[in-house]
């Protein structure tokens, strides 16, 4: 009878994350951030069609990158999450928190439970009521369950350390006009040697000026002009 | 609430009544069933009575009027019997209020349910699927007497025209050309549109008409309210064009009841002027 081999629960977690950590660092990066609107999210994204940025619910958008089936996935257990709360409940009772918190606990039972961990990182962007958006909501959820509440901008994916770093230099302090903040998300996605076309971004807004459903995309043609001046 | 996760072989996709019966047992809320009990005389609950539909040249408008009626009793003077479905459709409804209500919530969840899930809308003609399927599934309640019977309208953009579907009970679904109405006072109100009706109206034209078409259901229908000025009480009426869905102010339906008012007390004057 062969014996399993016995590995130290460390080295199973580290290894779990190594490689989650792996998978996320292949795929492109994106950057979400506080704007004198609303929460704007930014994505290097060539395909037109596979979203990273979506609409969960009337205030609050979800960004994931990674494996794109994985995090798709879990956008659709959001907006069903959202739905169905809105429905037993109101509208106004949905909110991002106990969404987050419900991707936290699925994504740590993975984590923990199951063989392969999901290569995704998440956010969960809520808009709040107050019109100078003080209570605006951003929650990163990482491979693991482990949320992070960030205060005024984030950045998921691979090479965030370099991303972050010129992102905080580019960006001007808060409130900031959404065209500044588009432009600093762009140039640090892009870093010193690429430049980023409309074409290969995907921006999208939560915007507390569009009524119920705050979330909107930004086509190429608004943000083309953005990125030119 | 934990998050709803489905294996690939029972995921129920972007519809939302089937992800509400498959998470029922789950989270145990607000999920309706249908009535089990089947009682010898229905009891008298509130019906929400007439509404009607009317293309004009960039779009419909989709009006009903204020009134709900539990048997003899008025039980309500201010319900509102006309929903936008989403952007580009409205529906209203005649029938049981309550199913009604809970019809529509649904209807409305479903849509937007599906263009989230999918990350683009339903085509006008699948909302009307949708919307005929579940009047469909509400076929037991009726036969208990929760009869609820919609007009959904919308304006295709596609096609790039306003259209009609009516339904019956059974979930029949038929589309109309350039006019639809329902409820208790359809008859009434059908016959005014159906006179009045000219193709391409403009959209004040075609307000006007449903107007006047609640109004003379209102007089011969005693399920069906009138327009009350004195305490404000007006139909609702939307517009659905490419703009969207649009509800009109209550200064503009004041405005445009009063001069139905005027135009009719002058016609009734003018007839007696004429006969004596």
């Amino acid at each position: 009878m062969t014996m399993p081999f016995y590995a130290p629960p460390e080295q199973v977690m580290k290894d779990k994350a190594d490689y989650a950590r792996k998978g996320i660092a292949r795929g492109r990066s994106l950057v979400a951030f506080r704007y004198s609107g609303g929460i704007a999210i930014v994505a290097e994204n060539t395909s037109s069609t596979l979203r990273k940025v979506s609409e969960i619910y009337d205030r609050i958008a979800f960004a994931g990158v990674g494996r794109y089936n994985e995090f798709d996935q879990l956008r659709i257990a959001g907006v069903r999450h959202a739905d169905l709360k809105g429905f037993a409940f109101s509208r106004e009772d949905v909110d991002a928190r106990s969404l987050a918190n419900a991707y936290a606990q699925s994504l740590g039972q993975v984590f923990t439970h199951e063989v392969k961990p999901m290569e995704v990182e998440i956010l969960v962007a809520e808009i709040g009521l107050e019109a100078g958006g003080g209570d605006d909501q951003l929650f990163h959820i990482l491979y693991d369950g482990t949320v992070v509440d960030e205060d005024d901008w984030v950045v998921l994916g691979g090479e965030t350390e370099e991303i972050s770093e010129r992102f905080e230099d580019a960006l001007p302090g808060s409130p900031r006009s959404l065209a500044d903040g588009v432009r600093a998300a762009v140039a640090a996605l892009a870093g010193p040697d690429r430049t980023l076309s409309a074409a290969s971004l995907e921006a999208a807004v939560l915007d507390r000026s569009n009524g119920r459903r705050a979330f909107r995309r930004l086509t190429d043609e608004e943000l083309a002009p953005i990125l030119d001046l | 609430m934990s998050l709803p996760r489905f294996g690939p072989h029972d995921d129920p996709g972007p519809n939302f009544a089937a992800l509400l019966r498959l998470t029922r047992s789950g989270s145990g809320t607000a999920a309706p069933g249908p009535v089990e009990h089947q009682p010898l005389a229905p009891p008298e609950i509130p019906h929400g009575t007439t509404c009607v539909a009317v293309r004009y040249d960039s779009g419909v408008v989709l009006a009903g009027d204020r009134r709900a009626t539990a048997g003899h009793l008025i039980s309500n003077h201010r319900i509102e019997k006309v929903f936008p479905a989403d952007r580009h459709s409205g529906v209203a409804i005649a029938g049981a209020a309550g199913p009604s209500a809970e019809m529509v919530r649904l209807f409305q969840l479903q849509l937007e349910h599906y263009e989230k899930v999918e990350g683009t809308p339903i085509s006008l003609e699948g909302k009307a699927n949708q919307l005929g399927q579940m009047v469909r599934a509400n076929l037991p309640a009726a036969m208990q007497g929760l009869v609820v019977v919609p007009i959904f309208a919308g304006f295709d953009t596609v096609a790039s025209k306003g259209r009609i579907f009516e339904y019956d009970v059974t979930g029949g679904r038929y589309e109309e050309r350039d006019h639809a109405a329902t409820g208790s006072g359809s008859l009434h109100a059908d016959t005014v549109v159906k006179l009045g009706f000219r193709p391409s109206m403009t959209r004040s034209a075609a307000t006007d008409l449903v107007l006047d078409a609640l109004f003379v259901a209102s007089d011969a229908d005693s399920a069906t309210g009138g327009p009350d000025p004195v305490r404000d009480v007006f139909p609702v009426v939307a517009v659905i064009d490419a703009g969207g869905y649009q509800r009109l102010e209550d200064a503009e339906l004041r405005r445009r009841t009063e001069r139905l008012l005027r135009r009719h007390r002058t016609r009734r004057e003018t007839d007696r002027g004429g006969s004596s």
